[in-house]
């Protein structure tokens, strides 16, 4: 990595005040401008890490970094400013009674007004699809929805970087298509991007680095093609190859297709040789 | 069947005509606002009940109009597993383990025919290691697994599910989609909001398309993933039927566009020694 760490964690691990173990020995850094997706099972520990890299909790062994600033050293509210989260459950961020008000909060907080506060309202409501809906009752609007609104809000804090939590459950093809291209926006514009997902080929279609997580740990860390082509490090995690990649490797058809160019360009060429 | 909520303009479901049999597993898709989740408020008889607004034409279950069917009497004939596990938790109850009884409870059954079944469903949905823990502490995904339970204790004949398994990992959703087909095998009969094209074209017997509220297509899985006019309504195809249109869109003959892994294995392994 060329440019300097924005995130940083080093040996980190964490217990819930319950003494539940979270977290075990991770050491991870981000860059600027870097979109990453994490990857693992139910309960691997990936929320609670996202927490530690914006300030929610504090790590209990190990050190985690924003800017070169330990966040035990400074507030939640903090480090929330610069690390903006979007929380799994859009309800957990939902307050106001209509949408401009609910966006248009994370930045007032922050001491913007006027026209600067106006253009980011409309920028993160334009960048989330949500414009059409900015006089709505969140709360009227489906789940999909009102987790563009819960996006939408954290962007308009121009965080230097932006952790989703599964941005795509409930999300339909254009959705999906509309959360692709806001990560892709937002890392032209410098911005970190890290985004958890259950989804191996929403991965494939928006992300190069893939961290992969299991019971507690990061097991591995490295680009798409070849995470999800090391098969053991997919069974360690519990989790399974893209399923283009998978027909392709069910096909012989060479290990490396991830998606569908690929697929059918690899199908041709096996196809020609016999 | 039409319908338009009391704050709306425009209708949401209109001119629905749609024949469920029984014991089937019928899956409803389409692009969010569609009118997915309204379909399925107006079978389990929400719409008009809590949700107002005008309504036209009606639904039948086993020949009876549900009209004239107490709420309570069809909470026992179809079970309804929310698209959001957060809002199906009650609230009201320290453990999984009492949150999954709270069902059987209100319907006032016998402690000990309770408790054997809480247990059963608890060791079929593979969450007996958390019947003490607080519902309210799980992952969205083991909240989403514990308000499943909730409704399959209850042991109803016909099961609403809306999106069970949007935060569930990959190996979460083929768990909960074995237990659907478990489900199915016992006889029940199934109505099904999902977006997962691939697990819907492996599990499904119809599928029926929604677009705008209008019902635009309706038939087997192959009949509907296998068609062109599918790209047209704003849902994905299956990534096989994707492999399969664009192998023969490459120039190499098939006869038809596969929708599930098994058939995409067959038909190019065929293709590639033609």
């Amino acid at each position: 990595m060329t440019s300097p760490a924005l995130i940083r964690l080093d040996d980190v691990s964490f217990s819930y005040p319950n003494g539940h173990l979270a977290l075990e020995n991770v050491s991870l850094s981000f860059a600027r401008g870097e979109s990453v997706a994490i990857v693992g099972q139910n309960g691997a520990g990936k929320t609670s890490l996202a927490k530690l890299m914006n300030g929610l909790f504090k790590p209990s062994l190990g050190t985690v970094s924003v800017d070169d600033i330990e966040t035990t050293k400074r507030t939640s509210a903090q480090v929330a400013r610069q690390v903006g989260y979007v929380f799994q459950n859009p309800d957990d961020q939902i307050f106001h009674n209509d949408v401009y008000s609910e966006i248009e909060f994370g930045p007032k907080t922050l001491g913007i007004t006027g026209d600067e506060l106006e253009e980011r309202v409309y920028a993160a409501a334009a960048l989330t699809g949500v414009g059409p809906q900015l006089d709505e009752n969140p709360y009227n609007l489906p789940f999909s929805t009102r987790k563009f609104v819960a996006i939408a809000s954290t962007i308009a804090m121009g965080c230097d970087a932006f952790i989703f939590d599964e941005p795509t459950a409930g999300q339909d093809q254009s959705g999906m298509r509309t959360i692709g291209a806001l990560i892709e926006s937002l890392k032209d514009s410098g911005k970190t991007v890290i985004t958890i997902t259950h989804d191996m080929q929403f991965v494939v279609d928006n992300f190069d680095r893939v961290v992969v997580m299991a019971n507690r740990r990061v097991v591995a860390d490295a680009d798409k093609r070849s995470i999800f082509w090391n098969l053991p490090v997919l069974e360690q995690a519990n989790l399974k190859q893209p399923y283009l990649s998978e027909l392709a490797r069910d096909l012989g058809l060479g290990s490396d297709v991830l998606d569908l160019s690929e697929f059918v360009a690899s199908f041709g060429a096996i196809r020609s040789r016999r | 069947m039409s319908f338009t909520y009391a704050t709306a303009k425009d209708s949401s479901v209109r001119d629905i005509d749609l024949t469920i049999e029984q014991g089937e597993l019928c899956a409803l898709v389409g692009a969010n606002g569609s009118g997915k989740t309204t379909v399925c408020n107006i079978i389990r008889g929400f719409i008009p009940r809590f949700h107002t607004g005008e309504m036209s034409g009606q639904v039948l279950i086993n020949g009876e109009d549900i009209k004239e069917t107490n709420l309570g009497l069809l909470a026992l004939q179809i079970g309804f597993v929310f698209q959001n596990p957060f809002v199906q938790i009650s609230g009201s109850k320290d453990t999984v383990f009492e949150e999954v009884a709270f069902g059987l409870e209100n319907l006032g059954v016998d402690v000990d025919i309770i408790r054997s079944r809480v247990e059963e469903t608890l060791e079929l949905i593979g969450i007996q290691h958390l019947r003490d823990s607080n519902p309210f502490d799980l992952s969205g995904g083991q909240k989403q697994r514990v308000a499943f339970a909730s409704i399959l204790a209850m042991d109803p004949p016909i099961f609403v599910i809306d999106e069970p398994t949007s935060q569930l990992d990959p190996q979460g959703t083929e768990d909960i989609f074995e237990i659907i087909k478990l489900l199915k095998n016992n006889g029940k009969t199934i109505l099904l909001v999902e977006h997962k094209m691939e697990l819907i074209a492996e599990y499904a017997d119809h599928v029926v398309v929604l677009d705008d509220g209008a019902l635009v297509m309706s038939g087997t899985t192959s009949e509907v993933f296998g068609s062109p006019e599918l790209a047209t309504h704003r849902v994905a195809y299956p990534q096989y039927a994707e492999a399969a249109l664009g192998v023969r869109e490459s120039g190499v003959p098939l006869a038809r566009i596969a929708v599930t892994r098994e058939e995409a294995l067959a038909d190019l392994t065929e293709a590639m020694h033609s």
